[in-house]
């Protein structure tokens, strides 16, 4: 038997709610399918499963709250039946608090749980609303479907703010506290690079245009092919390479916050899919829908704040990655190249990296292989 | 659209129904000479005769089993039992008879019978003529039991109750008969479905028969307070249309049944039972009833209106759905 | 096509990047991706929703004209009338 627990969804999680199963006993699921939905501090994360295997019971329901770690449904794998296993304990229930005093309208007996109404105990698993929590007005003070909705129309947005406040409170503490960071920075011309994709661009329509950044994605990603220990996490006293060159992709949300989700395999693949996958990356990174790998695989995170016009970023590691590329903006800047002065674009790389896994000589020598990298476009 | 009462509704359809099958004929204590104890049947029996109109002596046990003889033998019997009350004495041939014999001969022999009651109080008849007993009828498979609420249903129920093979039950609740309005003759009646007589958003009022103008009056009356109730007229009392009744049901998210058979063991709990069964996740309120009180309904005016469902507790108990 | 209802689809796409944008308070003779907050991606997804809506597919040699919300209405404007 295959006990699936919930997996963490980034170094900062310590705790997801369910908001919805997408399996059911006795469903066949496959590898990399999405089986649940889970709300994180950040967003509400579609989670895959690893493993091939037949759903053999649900241990806990939509709206539960547990760490990390907790095994959530149990999977029978090829071959097994519901009579060879012994079944898991479902989870307990962890206490409901009982609604404010004051709130009933009329004497109730005392409940052995809050007194929330199917429908908007339903509705509040869907909406990531704790009905626990909320006051009711529905008979005996229970609370009804409308509590709920106005309650995750007053409050959902202000708490997932505050809530992701704190989650990046959580890991850039913890990455300041534990990661010795060091910085090197380099002025990378980026001519060849800017030229090459003006042409490339030049006569498509905007739907098929490449932006600089996949350009530069791209060529952190096959530099770190040969730096690999840079591409990997510091975890329990040790440097881990990573499986794939992962890279996260610091998003600003509009409504404030910053996630960095993954964009998997950056190095293999062409630059018009890295740019498709990217659109849509950043896309349902701002409407909260990612899936769980997308949070949980980022080898090494890249920032490119110069697109909001600043020159350099010295970026924080966000653990338990071990390095941070920042890029400042691509402008034109005065330039010595054989001996003459002239006009070049350029952007300000910077690397912040783990002193544990990394020393400051070999994140030279990595800056320098994206630099030559970004020399020959027509080759990323 | 033409103006008329319950009563003469009810007298349309039985002369609809004389008129267009010779095989259909009426029997019942005072149906002929005296033009039926609610008179309903006035003027028939000068306008088909003996034959068909036909004075039965005061044993129901004889004329409801003869009925289902002359079903049996061909003909379309309507039988009128005077209340619902009496009709207990006729339970035997109803219950072990009328409603087995299909079942029982392997599908050869059908009761096509149509019994006529009058039930409920509300008119100082005291405990021997006022019980509101047919959800005890519809606890039994093989009866089909109608509940005509309207002017169209009073009117259009019998002619398709006498072309089913089933044998089936009319309840005539007694304070309809004096009900007027305008009859809509387009309206087309069918006896399986329930319907919405009153659209709303905030919950829903389940009535049938006599407590289906009540629920409409609690309704306005909650209208004006900003509560949107649904009424729904059940029509049929077996089988229970369960689509329409928990379409509505998952709409509001909130059920009030009223009924004014006694609650416990009733029909009011199987409804009540059938929307936990298969609406539980939507429902925003326990489902709550209004029924009448758990005596026999007694002979002082006072003391009857108390135990009978009446339209401020159902305001009130509509309102505490709403918390 | 007239004038305001090139503003009205303009106003609609951005709106379809930046949600939290109000047609009233923008103000028009201000740098547009500072005015909004549009990163360079937002950019991209805008014009991409104007060459849908409009047909008007805008180069990149020509983004340094598009400077203003004011500017902007006005280059899609002449190019709608060039046809």
């Amino acid at each position: 038997m295959i006990e699936f627990k919930l997996p963490s969804l980034g170094a900062d999680m310590d705790e997801g709610t369910l908001l919805e199963w997408r399996i059911a006993p006795g469903e066949a699921v496959r590898r990399g399918q999405v089986v649940a939905v889970v709300d994180t501090a950040k967003a509400a994360v579609d989670v895959e499963c690893w493993q091939d295997g037949t759903v053999l019971d649900l241990l806990i329901q939509p709206g539960d709250k547990v760490p990390v770690g907790t095994p959530i449904a149990a999977l029978l794998e090829a071959g097994e039946t519901s009579e060879t296993v012994q079944r898991p304990a479902r989870v307990a229930k962890p206490a409901q608090p009982a609604p404010a005093p004051g709130t009933t309208t009329s004497a109730a007996p005392p409940a052995s749980r809050a007194r929330i109404s199917p429908a908007a105990r339903k509705r509040a698993a869907e909406l990531g609303v704790d009905a626990g929590t909320l006051s009711g007005t529905g008979p005996q003070g229970a609370v009804s479907l409308a509590d709920v909705e106005a309650a995750a129309k007053s409050a959902a947005p202000l708490d997932r703010q505050a809530a992701m406040r704190q989650a990046i409170a959580a890991a850039m503490s913890r990455s300041k506290r534990e990661i010795p960071h060091y910085y090197l920075g380099e002025t990378i011309p980026l001519g060849a690079a800017m030229a090459w994709l003006s042409a490339h661009n030049a006569g498509l329509p905007p739907e098929q245009r490449l932006l600089p950044g996949v350009l530069l994605l791209k060529a952190v990603a096959l530099a770190l092919r040969d730096y690999p220990q840079l591409n990997g996490y510091w975890q329990d006293g040790a440097f881990r390479a990573a499986p794939g060159i992962h890279l996260g992709v610091a998003v600003a949300l509009r409504q404030g916050g910053l996630i960095a989700p993954a964009l998997h395999d950056v190095a293999d693949k062409p630059l018009e899919q890295l740019m498709a996958e990217l659109g849509d990356l950043v896309q349902r990174a701002r409407s909260y829908s990612l899936r769980s790998s997308e949070l949980s695989d980022a080898s090494l995170t890249v920032t490119q704040l110069g697109d909001q016009g600043v020159d350099s970023v010295f970026g924080v590691i966000y653990p338990p990655q071990v390095a941070l590329v920042g890029v400042g903006r691509i402008a034109e800047r005065p330039w010595v190249e054989e001996g003459r002065l002239c006009v070049m674009p350029s952007a300000q790389f910077s690397l912040a990296a783990d002193h544990r896994a990394s020393d400051g000589h070999y994140g030279a020598r990595f800056l320098g292989e994206v630099r030559r990298l970004l020399q020959t476009p027509d080759r990323l | 659209m033409s103006r008329t009462t319950y009563r003469e509704a009810l007298r349309q359809g039985l002369r609809e129904a004389l008129a267009r099958d010779p095989r259909v004929f009426l029997m019942g204590e005072d149906v002929g000479r005296y033009g039926g104890t609610y008179a309903v049947s006035k003027g028939l029996l000068e306008e088909f005769g003996e034959q068909r109109i036909r004075d039965t002596p005061l044993s129901e046990l004889a004329f409801v089993a003869a009925g289902i003889g002359a079903a049996l033998g061909g003909l379309r019997p309507i039988v009128e039992v005077m209340t619902v009350n009496f009709s207990l004495l006729a339970l035997d041939p109803l219950m072990n008879t009328a409603a087995t014999l299909r079942h029982m001969s392997g599908g050869q022999f059908s009761v096509p019978l149509v019994v006529r009651m009058a039930t409920g109080a509300g008119r100082q008849l005291a405990a021997q003529h006022s019980h509101s007993l047919e959800g005890w009828y519809a606890h039994i498979p093989g009866l089909r039991i109608l509940a005509p609420a309207t002017l169209e249903d009073a009117r259009g129920m019998l002619w398709p109750a006498l072309q089913d093979p089933d044998p089936m039950l009319l309840f005539e609740h007694g304070a309809l008969y004096n009900l007027e309005g305008e009859l809509d003759e387009r309206e087309v009646v069918d006896i399986h479905s329930a319907r919405v007589r009153r659209a709303g958003t905030d919950l829903t009022l389940i009535a049938y028969g006599g407590t289906l103008g009540k629920a409409l009056s609690a309704a306005e009356q909650l209208a004006g307070e900003g509560i949107s109730a649904e009424v729904l007229d059940l029509r049929v009392l077996r089988p229970l249309d369960d689509a329409t009744i928990l379409a509505s049901v998952r709409r509001t998210r909130r059920a009030l049944v009223v009924d004014e058979g006694w609650r416990s063991g009733s029909l009011s709990a199987e409804i009540i039972a059938r929307i936990v069964e298969q609406a539980f996740y939507d429902l925003d309120a326990p489902p709550a009833r209004v029924c009448s009180l758990e005596v026999p309904i007694p002979y002082a005016k006072h003391l009857e209106e108390a135990a009978l469902p009446q339209v401020p507790g159902i305001v009130a108990a509509a309102k505490g759905l709403l918390g | 096509m007239d004038d305001a209802q090139i503003r009205r689809e303009v106003l609609e796409a951005l709106q379809g990047i930046a949600p939290e944008v109000e047609a009233e308070t923008l103000r028009g003779d201000r740098p547009l991706r500072d005015e909004v907050d549009l990163d360079s991606m937002d950019w991209l997804r805008f014009l991409a929703a104007l060459h849908q809506r409009l047909g008007v597919n805008i180069p990149e040699a020509d983004y340094q004209q598009l400077t203003s919300l004011d500017a902007l209405l006005a280059y899609v404007g002449r190019r709608l009338a060039a046809g």
